[in-house]
């Protein structure tokens, strides 16, 4: 990929952005956000969390409840509407003008700035070639798949070099492969352009994926900020815990520096008493017939699913707690089997 | 061969039924026009001279209606593409009440609506003898079939999401109205135009009360030739007139049809 310009990072910050529609429902509750110049931070969360009402707030398609402000850089941009604030936004259903060809709609924020017609051909001809849509340009709209739409979408909004770059579910109405191949490309677009970018999205592989940092949103509100590491290894609540990823809940007992779990003990410096302890599918591990019996915990397989690269077991425990489990796929299982499993104390995440 | 259902023989029935109606009287009455006598039938000659005759006797008020309905036009566009545009901007029970309101000129009978007028306004004396008096009555009859048409292309589109797509890219008001939600409303604003130029110029209810002798258009000059002149002539007006409308009406089907402009095909 040519890599004809580098945009120049611009940190976002947003201060007690709340929004309350008509009618008095708020679906926002006051929220502070500082993003890097130069970040990919990726709003992840169940529909109708409030990401897309967030994302508009930094856009400006949406003004925040008295008090809240956006500051691009050093400028407050809370009074200026979208057009004034060079910011590119991808929209989930692409908005790509059905009356103009492909050039046309990559040329429009251009033209608008006014820019004259042999300077907009050539930076339109060098983002076709960028975003691999050179061949389409004479096309119209109505004559692409969803993917070259998608691109056209991402080239239209990147040609005017926004100070931001603005995504709302780009991927969600592609089929599987395809946005698997999109996403790479457009984590290699922005990781080239080196500019600012906020994407929003419900799949959490994709916010992994794509995210320097991830804001996990339930219901209106901030749950956790952080890395995908740190989203996945350290969640900060139990709704973050179940919604990033597959996550086991296991009532246990503490006490005397040691954790009981069903039959299992492990070693403990965790709080006294009874305690729900989280465990990953993968820290679960699936022991050899003849296990150091103390320290592992007895189930019985329910189901078993082949993945390829894994095989998916869901096993219960003799007092019925049900436990997901990744483990090599080249052992088989069958439904019925009684198997023991060994739980690595280290990797147990107690919020 | 089978022989075909009683379907069939009823529906061919019907259509006849509706030639004979619609279209026979349509033939007649433009065959008369061009027969130099009517009651001697075509053998007795064809001729223009009827035509002619029309041309140097009504000529003024062929040139009125088409004067009137081209202003009809431009007010009907002016008044009426905004006023669409911002219908369908504005969810909520006012603007869906005003789209009731603008149909009002339709559902009311044409003469009730010219008496209001000359009720209201018929006073001022300059503005009653002058054409443009006709002209307010044409725009209140066609506003809402071309509010209708363009108000329909536009929820078939997403305007808000083309707006603000627009508007991302640095698109001021005007540019987004002239440069996107205008050309993408196009088929609606150019059906809507046939249709106001096709029934202003064959408006006869309202004009018939809001005329002066001064201020005549081709269908109340047609109910006039028809009322106190030799058939033949009240006939050619007739041709005259379809001349006139049968384009509008032909480009109005065509576009209708389609709802929206074809797409150019891709090229190679
Ligand atoms: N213009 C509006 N007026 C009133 N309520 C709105 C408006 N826009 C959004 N909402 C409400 O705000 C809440 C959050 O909406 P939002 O679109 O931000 O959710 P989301 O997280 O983007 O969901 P999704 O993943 O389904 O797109 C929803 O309950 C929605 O019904
Ligand atoms: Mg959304």
């Amino acid at each position: 990929m040519t890599q004809p310009f580098h945009l120049e990072p611009v940190p976002i910050r947003m201060i007690r952005c709340a929004k309350t529609f008509d009618g008095g429902v708020r679906v926002l509750d006051p929220v502070d956000l500082e993003i890097g110049g130069g970040e990919t931070l990726v709003l992840l969360g169940p529909s109708g969390c409030g990401k897309t009402t967030l994302l508009r707030l930094i856009a400006g398609l949406e003004w925040p409840d008295a008090g809240g402000r956006v500051v691009f850089g050093g400028e407050d941009v809370t009074a200026l509407p979208i057009e004034r604030r060079n910011v590119g936004m991808v929209f989930q259903s692409y908005a790509l003008f059905p009356n103009m060809t492909v050039a046309e709609n990559v040329g429009y924020g251009l033209r608008v700035r006014g820019i004259e017609r042999l300077e907009r051909a050539r930076r339109v001809g060098e983002m076709l070639e960028m975003t691999h849509i050179a061949p389409l340009a004479d096309r119209r709209i109505d004559q692409l798949s969803g993917g070259q739409r998608q691109r056209v979408a991402l080239a239209r909004a990147l040609v005017v070099r926004p100070r931001v770059l603005l995504l709302d579910e780009p991927l969600t109405a592609l089929d599987a492969k395809l946005r698997d191949t999109l996403r790479l490309e457009i984590d290699r677009l922005l990781q080239d352009l080196g500019i600012t970018a906020v994407y929003v999205t419900h799949d959490q592989a994709e916010a992994m994926a794509l995210g320097d940092r991830i804001v996990v949103m339930s219901k209106g509100r901030i749950e956790q900020i952080g890395t995908p590491r740190e989203i996945y290894r350290n969640p900060a609540s139990p709704f973050v815990a179940g919604f990033v990823g597959t996550m086991n809940r296991l009532p246990a007992e503490g006490g005397g520096g040691l954790l009981r779990i069903g039959g299992a003990t492990l070693p403990w410096s965790g709080p006294m008493g009874p305690v729900e302890v989280m465990v990953r599918p993968e820290d679960l591990t699936v022991e050899p017939e003849a296990g150091a019996e103390g320290y592992t915990l007895p189930a019985r397989i329910s189901a078993a699913v082949f993945l390829g690269d894994r095989t998916r077991l869901v096993a219960e425990t003799s007092d019925g707690t049900e436990l997901t489990i990744d483990t090599d796929p080249h052992r088989p299982f069958a439904r019925g089997d009684q198997i023991r499993l060994r739980i690595d104390p280290s990797r147990i995440l107690s919020p | 061969m089978r022989s075909r259902p009683i379907a069939f023989w009823l529906q061919l029935g019907f259509t006849l039924l509706v030639c004979a109606f619609l279209i026979v009287p349509v033939c007649l009455s433009i065959m008369a026009g061009i027969t130099a006598n009517y009651f001697v039938g075509i053998g007795g000659g064809v001729t223009l001279r009827w035509i002619g005759e029309v041309w140097r006797l009504y000529a003024d008020t062929i040139f009125l209606s088409l004067r009137i309905a081209l202003a009809c036009l431009a007010c009907t566009l002016v008044l009426g593409v905004p006023a669409a545009y911002v219908l369908a901007r504005r969810p909520g029970r006012i603007a869906r009440a005003i789209e009731e309101l603008l149909v009002m000129p339709v559902a009311v009978p044409g003469l009730a609506t010219a008496l209001a007028l000359i009720v209201a306004y018929g006073g001022f004396g300059d503005f009653r003898r002058s054409w443009l008096f006709i002209l307010v009555g044409h725009v209140l009859f066609t506003l809402p079939f071309m509010v209708r048409s363009v108000l329909a292309v536009l929820c078939s589109i997403d305007l808000r999401m083309l707006e603000e797509g627009a508007a991302s890219l640095g698109a001021r008001f005007h540019q987004r109205f002239f440069g996107v939600v205008l050309p993408n409303c196009r088929s609606g604003i150019l059906a809507g135009s046939l249709m106001v130029l096709t029934l202003s110029v064959g408006e006869f209810n309202l004009t018939w009360l809001l005329h002066t002798p001064l201020t005549k258009t081709l269908p109340v000059g047609l109910a006039d030739s028809y009322a106190s002149l030799r058939i033949e002539i009240g006939s050619a007006y007739t041709v005259v007139f379809f001349v006139i409308i049968i384009p509008c009406l032909v480009l109005l089907q065509r576009f209708g049809a389609t709802g929206r402009p074809r797409t150019r095909k891709a090229k190679p």
